[in-house]
């Protein structure tokens, strides 16, 4: 019987997108995966109303956005320490360590062929493993989750951009090579623009991977801020929304560094065919 | 600018070739040797410390040796992981819970349980999406933005909810391994779905072949290269998400909770020989998935 | 005093099927303002031999003057333009920024850029697409931009590899027609390597042509066509002759075997 609106509101759902997906226009598209997510929030509230799941295993959406609400000051404290301070200065130190590691061993094909298999092999392990350890080295603060995000981005950076910057064809280098250019110039002028769109490729990986290396990381040690500690505490009280509201606040996070990174690669290789459809 | 040098994907090495094996292993050396170096010097403030306490001249050999071969190193030399690694594997019975090898088998199996999961659904999802418009239309779009919720975080939740539920041991971990292979999967799932061109595809039709036909005998085959490239990451990803769910206070059994108390209780070499037995675990996954790979596409006369 | 003097020249590959001859005692003399055309099946070693003169490519025997200097000095000093079958512009540069681009490498003042842009894109009639990008212009306006390129810097010598091969024959009339106005304009040495006859034959003061397996120079013509040539030249009994002698000569290297 109470199963019935619930159902309901599915059939509804579903229905209305399998009728809108007929129109391939943006407006429709937005919307079918609005009215999924809408669906989706729906039904979770209608569920845990109708059959009483006790909040300490799943809170309600509007729960959720009580504690919202009530935490921004913490909310918005955990925020800096762990995004602005941990993940986006590793990611910053990382992508520049990366990039000039890349243009480094540039010249030398014996270490590109030693230092990325290691690399690709780095890039698989369980990095976060390491937390403990550079918790131990740089202290409790932002600086050893910084110091971790730095470990987890640097080697898909470098790999891809050093794939990058031996994008450019044998056509190309012979050109270069009739206008008698020096290493510097070819380097500059043909090379770094053609490996970009490698480069935001590796960017836009790493954003995700940044967030969750500063987050994971705090699980390992603290002060008493910074999203990581605020999850393990509310979860050792048993204070499901506000974990709920740390992650909403995390993937709204993630969102907007991506599609921060998104906008800048528009803009420098807006010349891509990728960009350009 | 050549469409293809722009539009080339990034090279993934399935093999290393004898050639690269010399700049390999000299990186190798050179990490190692820079490794003994950084132990040297961070473990040297400690055991000056200790000398001044003790009233004891060090000179420079005497301090290099003992800096190697301290108890709670700041940064254990390479051969100190190695013994402990060795400890941990053939110095202990497999089952016992010093083993490092039971405590990989305890993240194992949660690792491989998740990735089956993770890995079905995805490739179900994914033919889903290439068939209907409307699935792709309402799911891709949060199956990107599930990416952004940073599952590591919440595994700590996971865990404490579904033991609350009743639910302990091997299953809230492979909940967790599942939901981060899954994406991997399905991202690469579509795309190799929708590899072939609509040239491949017209000719198909001009068969009258039915979808069923389509799928199988062609859009199937031709995912194969990307369903495996996802596979990789998958296994990795399966792999990190069950170490990390070890970690929430109470877990005993497993790598990630190998790591952790070795970080409570300020046992470095446990925690280097942890990371490195993962670190073996994880590669040898990977190695694994590469091999059937292989076989796989060389049987299929698809290999690169 | 010739620009361009071969003796002997041999290059031979080494590859795992064992050695390829892609030159074999080459002998030539291209003098100051001749347009010669290399004509010949695949593997003749045509655009070897261009490459050669070019310095990407290194003869394995024999001499080779360019400029009365060994071809690496002649590179190094700048003394040839090249342009490739694909106009290979960047695509972050605009038309403009594309042309500028040898010239900002060999240290040309602001002003002297500009100035050499605008002449040699008046030359090649692209005059106004200056702030176009690559992808928005056509594979005929693009190849016209690379060859704009290749003659910003005033180098003496064009060498040019099939150029006009990715493109369709009407489009290619027009800018054989551009690129001979513009030779006689400029007085430049140009080297063309090419599939087609009547291309070979439409532009050329002299016409080499070429056989494989060696890559062997088969023989050399002479043009007696006028250098002012409207498009229907071709239509004349002297073009066809010519045309005739050039077929003969790749028949005598076995080419049409």
């Amino acid at each position: 019987m109470s199963a019935l609106p619930i159902l309901g509101v599915w059939l509804g759902g579903l229905a209305l997108n399998l009728w809108l997906a007929r129109f391939e226009t943006r407006a429709t598209r937005a919307l079918v995966a609005a009215i999924f997510g809408a669906t989706i929030i729906l039904l979770w509230e209608m569920i845990v109303r109708i059959y009483g799941v006790p909040t300490v295993i799943l809170p309600a959406p509007s729960l959720i956005a009580q504690s919202f609400a009530a935490n921004g000051s913490i909310l918005w404290t955990d925020f800096v320490q762990t995004i602005l301070k941990g993940a986006l200065t590793g990611w910053l130190i990382g992508a520049a360590a990366a990039v000039l590691t890349a243009i480094a061993i540039d010249r030398s094909p014996f270490l590109q062929r030693g230092l990325l298999p290691i690399g690709n092999f780095v890039a698989a392990l369980p990095i976060v493993g390491i937390a403990p350890i550079l918790v131990m080295w740089f202290g409790f603060d932002w600086q050893s989750k910084a110091a971790v995000v730095v470990v987890m981005v640097f080697f898909p950076i470098l790999v891809n951009m050093v794939a990058g910057l031996r994008a450019t064809d044998a056509m190309q280098r012979d050109l270069m090579a009739s206008w008698a250019a020096p290493y510097g110039a070819a380097l500059w002028k043909l090379r770094l623009p053609a490996a970009m769109p490698f480069l935001f490729n590796g960017l836009k990986i790493t954003t995700t991977l940044a967030l969750i290396g500063a987050i994971v990381a705090e699980f390992f040690g603290s002060p008493t801020r910074g999203m990581g500690f605020r999850i393990s505490t509310a979860v050792g009280r048993l204070d499901l929304p506000l974990v709920w509201a740390e992650i909403v606040v995390a993937a709204l996070a993630g969102t907007l560094f991506y599609g921060l990174v998104a906008l800048i690669e528009k803009k420098v290789t807006f010349w891509h065919p990728s960009q350009r459809t | 600018m050549t469409e293809a040098a722009l539009n080339a994907p990034v090279p993934r090495r399935l093999r290393i070739a004898t050639g690269d094996l010399l700049p390999i292993l000299t990186v190798l050396l050179v990490i190692v040797a820079v490794w003994y170096l950084g132990a040297i010097r961070m473990n040297a403030s400690w055991e000056r410390d200790q000398a001044a306490r003790a009233g004891i001249e060090l000179t420079l050999p005497d301090l290099i040796g003992r800096t190697l071969t301290q108890d709670r190193p700041v940064l254990p030399a390479p051969h100190q992981v190695a013994v402990g690694l060795w400890e941990g594997v053939a110095g202990q019975p497999v089952t016992s819970r010093r083993s490092l090898v039971w405590h990989a088998w305890v993240t194992l199996s949660a690792t491989l349980a998740g990735f089956a999961i993770g890995t079905g659904a995805g490739i179900l999802l994914a033919v889903g999406i290439v068939h209907s418009r409307s699935m792709d239309q309402s799911v891709m779009p949060w199956a990107v933005a599930s990416q952004t919720v940073p599952i590591l975080a919440i595994a700590p939740m996971v865990i404490v909810v579904m033991a609350s539920a009743g639910i302990t041991g091997l299953l809230p971990k492979a909940v967790i391994a599942a939901w981060l292979s899954f994406f991997p999967v399905l991202v690469g799932m579509v795309k190799g779905l929708r590899m072939p061109d609509a040239m491949q595809l017209d000719l198909m039709r001009s068969w009258s072949a039915s979808r069923p036909q389509q799928f199988w005998r062609l859009r199937l085959p031709s995912s194969l290269p990307y369903l495996f490239a996802s596979l990789k990451v998958a296994i990795a990803a399966a792999l990190v998400g069950t170490i990390v769910g070890e970690l929430p206070a109470g877990a005993t059994a497993g790598l990630g909770a190998r790591l952790l108390s070795g970080s409570y209780y300020g046992q470095t070499v446990q925690i280097w020989a942890a990371l490195f037995a993962a670190a073996i675990l994880a590669a040898a996954l990977v190695a694994l998935i590469g091999a059937v790979e292989r076989v796989t596409l060389k049987r299929m006369g698809l290999t690169q | 005093m010739s620009v361009i003097e071969a003796q002997g020249v041999s290059l031979t590959f080494q590859t795992a099927d064992g050695p390829v001859h892609a030159l074999k005692d080459v002998n030539l003399t291209v003098r100051p303002g001749d347009f010669v055309s290399f004509i010949g099946p695949s593997g003749c070693g045509k655009t070897t031999f261009l490459r050669s003169i070019a310095a990407l490519e290194t003869p394995t025997a024999g001499r080779l003057r360019v400029n009365g200097m060994d071809p690496d000095a002649a590179r190094r000093a700048r003394a040839y333009g090249y342009v490739f079958q694909a106009p290979g512009l960047y695509p972050w540069r605009t038309i403009s920024g594309n042309i500028s681009l040898p010239l900002e490498i060999m240290g040309f003042s602001r002003a002297d850029r500009a100035a050499r842009i605008d002449r040699v894109m008046e030359l090649v009639e692209l005059s106004g697409f200056g702030g176009k990008f690559p992808w928005q212009l056509s594979g005929g306006m693009q190849q016209r931009a690379s060859i704009a390129r290749a003659l910003a810097f005033d180098a003496d010598i064009l060498l040019m590899d099939e150029p006009f091969g990715a493109l369709d024959e009407i489009v290619r009339d027009r800018l054989n027609e551009a690129l001979l106005a513009l030779w006689r304009k400029t007085g430049k040495t140009i080297g063309f390597v090419t599939h087609s006859i009547p291309e070979a034959v439409y532009l050329s003061t002299r016409i080499v042509v070429m056989s494989p397996r060696p890559g062997r120079i088969t023989r050399i013509i002479d043009s007696p066509l006028p250098p002012e040539r409207p498009l229907d030249i071709r239509d004349t009994p002297e073009f066809i002759a010519l045309a005739h002698e050039v077929r003969e000569g790749l028949r005598e290297g076995h080419s049409y075997d």
